[in-house]
C-alpha cells in the first residue's frame, strides 16, 4: 500500500502529466519590490526611526529617554535579558526601577516590560527583527505591555529593505519580523493595539551594551 | 413570479440590513486603504501582481518538484513532515501527534485550512480543549458561528453583537468599546496560552528553498503560540510552497497590502524547526502536515490557476456580489470570488450543490484587478459555469435561454430580430401578461429599441479608423 506521502506526490505528479508547456520562473531583480519612497532622507536610524514611528513603535536612542517613559506610565517593574545587565538594565536599577533577569512566567501578570536583544532592523518598513538565538525568552518579548528591542551599533545591523533582510535571514530556526505593537482591526475596523503582545513596543537603539 | 432562487440569491434577500451593512461599509473601506497603500508605495502595482502571479503558476506547475524540497529541507531541519490526502486523515495525523505527547488543551492561531478540515468540532469530539486565539475567530467560536471573510473573520458582525457575546460568555458585563473587548480578550486567551499543551497553525508560504513555513499575524497570537507550550502543529496546504526565500518578499508586500492595507503585517515569522537549544521558551516539536484535500484534482482542471491563492481577501472585501451577499451566502469555508471558484472544485462529487456560486457574478473583473497573484477569477468563474452546463445542472431563477441561444448562433436570425422587434416601441408592452416582465416593468423603464443601428454604422463608416491608428 502506498503511503499518504506516495498518494499525493502521485496525484501532483498525475494532474502535471498532461500539462504541454509550463510557466517559467520569472527572472526579477527584488529591488523592484522595495518602497523608495520611504526611504528617502535621512542615514539608515532615522529612515528606521520614522517608519517605526509610522507604524506606532516609539524609536529611542537613550536610555535616559527609555527611563522617562518607563516612569511616565507607571511600568515600574519588568524583565531584562542578562546580557544587558551591566548596560540598559543596570541603568534601570540605577533609576529606581525593580528589573529581574530571569522571566518567571507564574509572574507574568506581574511584568510591566520586557527587554530583549534586537538582531536588527528593517528601515523600509519600520520592523524590529528578532531571533531565537539572541532573544533570551520568547515569552519575555511578547507577554508584557511593554517590549524595549535593544539594538546596539544600529547603523550596521540595520537593513535598508526587505529584500536586503529577506537575504540574510541566516540559518536560524526562528526569526520575527515585529513591525509595531500587536494589533487588531477585527471588530468594525476599529484599530486597537495590544491584543495578545505588547501594546507599546519601542526600539532602543544604544552604541554597545 | 420567479418560484425559485439559486441557494446565494435567496441567502442575500433574506440577509438582515444592518448584517449587509457592516459587511458592505467594512469590505469598501479596506478596499480603499489597499488601493491608497499599493499606489503610494509602487509606480506599477500591476507589475507586481503579475510578477506574483507568474512566480506562483510556475510553482503550482512544478509543484511536485518543489514540495519535494521543502519537505527535504525542513526534515534536515528536525521537522516532523507529515501527509493528508484528504480532511479526515489530517484530522487524525493530528489527533494522533496530539495523542503521542499527552496533549489535551490546544491554542489554535487563525487558519482557513484547519476550517476546510473541520478540525475543532473533531478535537473536542475527541475530548480535547481547543481554544481559538485570533480576536476575531475566538468570538465566532464562543458564538458557534462560522467565518464570513478570510481575513476578517466577524466582519458581519458590530461591536454590540460582539458586547453581547463577551456578556453571555461570563466575560464581562456589557461594554460595547472595542479596547475593552480587546483587553477582556487578552486576559481571557493569556491563561489559555500558558496552560496549553500544544499550538496548531497554518501556514502563509512555505519557501522550497529553505523549508521556512511563513506565518503572519497582526495580533500576535501565533506567536504567543509558539511562545506558551512546546508543541507547533501546522497544517499547511500543498500549494503554499514558493520556490525561494527571496520570493517571500513579493508575496508578503502584497498580501499585506491586499489584505489589511497594511505595508506589512505586525507579526511576521519565518520557521523552520523546534526551538534552538537555548531557547527557554517554545517548541521542542515541530510538525508540518501538508495537505491535499481535492488540491491535487484542482491541480489537473482547467482551474488550476486558482491555486495561485494567497488568501488575501481582497476580491472578496471588492465583489459588488460579496458585500451584498455577505461570505455565509457562499455555505462554504471560502466565500466570495475565490469561494465561487474554489468550492465547487474543493466539492468534487459534490459539485451540483455549489454550481450556483460561479454564477452568482456579473463578470465585472474587479476580483481580478485586485488579484495580488492576478488570478483571471472571471475566466475561471466562465469555465466552470459551462462545467455546470455540460453537467446539465439546473439554474433556478433563470429565466429558459435556449431560443436566445438560437437566435444568437445565426446571422441572418438575429439581423432579423433586431430590426423586426423595433415594433416593440409601437407595443404596449405593459399590457403583456407575463409575470416576469410585469414585475420588472413595475420598477423601471424600458428604453426605446435601437436595435439594429450598430450594424448600420458599421457598414456607413467607410474607410475611417480609429484615431490614432494608422
Amino acid at each position: 500500500m502506498m503511503s499518504s506521502e506516495e498518494t499525493v506526490f502521485e496525484a501532483i505528479r498525475s494532474a502535471l502529466g498532461g500539462l504541454e508547456e509550463k510557466t517559467p520562473l520569472p527572472d526579477y531583480d527584488p529591488a523592484m519590490l522595495v518602497a523608495e519612497g520611504r526611504l528617502e532622507g535621512g542615514s539608515l536610524q532615522e529612515v528606521f526611526g520614522r517608519n517605526f514611528r509610522a507604524v506606532n513603535g516609539t524609536p529611542l536612542s537613550r536610555t535616559a529617554d527609555l527611563i522617562a517613559l518607563l516612569e511616565e506610565g507607571d511600568f515600574g517593574f519588568g524583565y531584562c535579558d542578562p546580557t544587558l545587565g551591566n548596560s540598559v538594565g543596570r541603568h534601570l536599577e540605577e533609576a529606581g526601577l525593580e528589573v529581574v533577569y530571569e522571566f518567571d512566567r507564574d509572574r507574568h501578570n506581574e511584568y510591566r516590560f520586557g527587554i530583549t536583544v534586537a538582531t536588527g532592523a528593517i528601515a523600509e518598513s519600520g520592523t524590529v527583527i528578532l531571533n531565537d538565538f539572541e532573544t533570551s525568552d520568547r515569552l519575555a518579548a511578547l507577554s508584557p505591555w511593554v517590549h524595549i528591542a535593544v539594538l546596539e551599533r544600529a547603523e550596521k545591523k540595520i537593513h535598508r529593505t526587505l529584500p536586503e533582510a529577506l537575504a540574510a535571514l541566516g540559518d536560524c530556526p526562528n526569526v520575527v519580523w515585529a513591525t509595531g505593537p500587536s494589533k487588531t482591526a477585527d471588530i468594525e475596523g476599529i484599530l486597537v493595539e495590544g491584543v495578545h503582545g505588547p501594546g507599546v513596543q519601542i526600539c532602543l537603539c544604544i552604541d554597545s551594551y | 413570479m420567479i418560484a425559485k432562487r439559486q441557494p446565494i440569491d435567496q441567502f442575500a434577500a433574506d440577509l438582515p440590513r444592518e448584517r449587509r451593512d457592516s459587511v458592505a461599509a467594512s469590505a469598501a473601506r479596506t478596499t480603499e486603504s489597499r488601493v491608497e497603500v499599493l499606489r503610494q508605495d509602487y509606480r506599477d502595482p500591476d507589475a507586481l501582481r503579475r510578477l506574483a502571479g507568474q512566480i506562483k503558476q510556475h510553482t503550482v506547475e512544478h509543484l511536485d518538484e518543489y514540495l519535494a524540497k521543502a519537505v527535504t529541507q525542513l526534515r534536515s531541519r528536525g521537522v516532523r513532515v507529515h501527509f493528508a490526502s484528504d480532511a479526515k486523515e489530517a484530522r487524525s495525523t493530528i489527533l494522533q501527534i496530539l495523542r503521542e505527547k499527552n496533549a489535551r488543551k490546544v491554542v489554535k492561531s487563525k487558519s482557513m485550512a484547519t476550517e476546510e478540515i473541520h478540525l475543532n468540532e473533531f478535537l473536542e469530539k475527541e475530548g480535547l480543549e481547543v481554544l481559538e486565539t485570533d480576536l476575531g475567530e475566538f468570538i465566532i467560536q464562543i458564538d458557534g458561528d462560522t467565518p464570513s471573510h478570510i481575513v476578517r473573520p466577524i466582519i458581519h458582525k458590530n461591536r454590540r453583537e460582539v458586547a453581547e457575546s463577551f456578556e453571555r460568555h461570563g466575560l464581562g458585563a456589557y461594554d460595547d468599546n472595542p479596547e475593552t473587548i480587546t483587553r477582556r480578550a487578552r486576559r481571557h486567551l493569556r491563561e489559555g496560552y500558558l496552560k496549553s499543551d500544544a499550538g496548531i497553525t497554518g501556514g502563509n508560504f512555505l519557501s522550497a528553498e529553505s523549508g521556512r513555513l511563513v506565518l503572519v499575524t497582526n495580533e500576535g497570537n501565533a506567536r504567543f503560540s509558539m511562545a506558551a507550550n512546546g508543541l507547533h502543529i501546522a497544517l499547511v496546504g500543498i500549494e503554499k510552497v514558493v520556490p525561494r526565500d527571496q520570493d517571500l518578499g513579493v508575496f508578503l508586500n502584497l498580501l499585506a497590502r491586499s489584505a489589511t492595507g497594511q505595508q506589512m503585517t505586525v507579526y511576521t515569522q519565518f520557521i523552520n524547526g523546534p526551538r534552538s537549544e537555548d531557547q527557554p521558551s517554545g517548541p521542542e516539536e515541530m510538525h508540518v502536515v501538508l495537505l491535499d484535500n481535492g488540491r491535487s484534482e484542482v491541480l489537473a482542471s482547467d482551474c488550476r490557476e486558482i491555486l495561485r491563492c494567497i488568501r488575501c481577501g481582497a476580491c472578496q472585501y471588492v465583489c459588488p456580489v460579496y458585500r451584498q451577499a455577505s461570505g455565509h451566502a457562499y455555505r462554504a469555508v471560502y466565500g466570495g470570488p475565490v469561494g465561487a471558484v474554489l468550492s465547487p472544485l474543493l466539492a468534487g462529487k459534490d459539485f451540483a450543490s455549489f454550481a450556483d456560486l460561479p454564477k452568482a457574478s456579473s463578470l465585472c473583473g474587479a476580483c481580478n484587478e485586485v488579484c495580488p497573484v492576478d488570478i483571471p477569477i472571471p475566466d475561471l468563474l466562465l469555465r466552470l459555469r459551462n462545467r455546470a452546463h455540460e453537467a446539465e445542472i439546473a439554474s433556478p431563477g433563470s429565466p429558459p435561454m435556449t431560443s436566445f441561444a438560437r437566435l444568437g448562433a445565426s446571422p441572418k436570425l438575429w439581423r432579423t430580430a433586431m430590426t423586426a422587434s423595433r415594433a416593440m416601441n409601437h407595443l404596449p408592452i405593459q399590457m403583456l401578461p407575463v409575470k416576469p416582465l410585469q414585475d420588472w416593468l413595475r420598477v423601471r423603464e424600458l428604453p426605446e429599441w435601437r436595435g439594429g443601428e450598430f450594424r448600420k454604422w458599421m457598414k456607413n463608416r467607410g474607410d475611417s479608423k480609429p484615431v490614432g491608428q494608422k
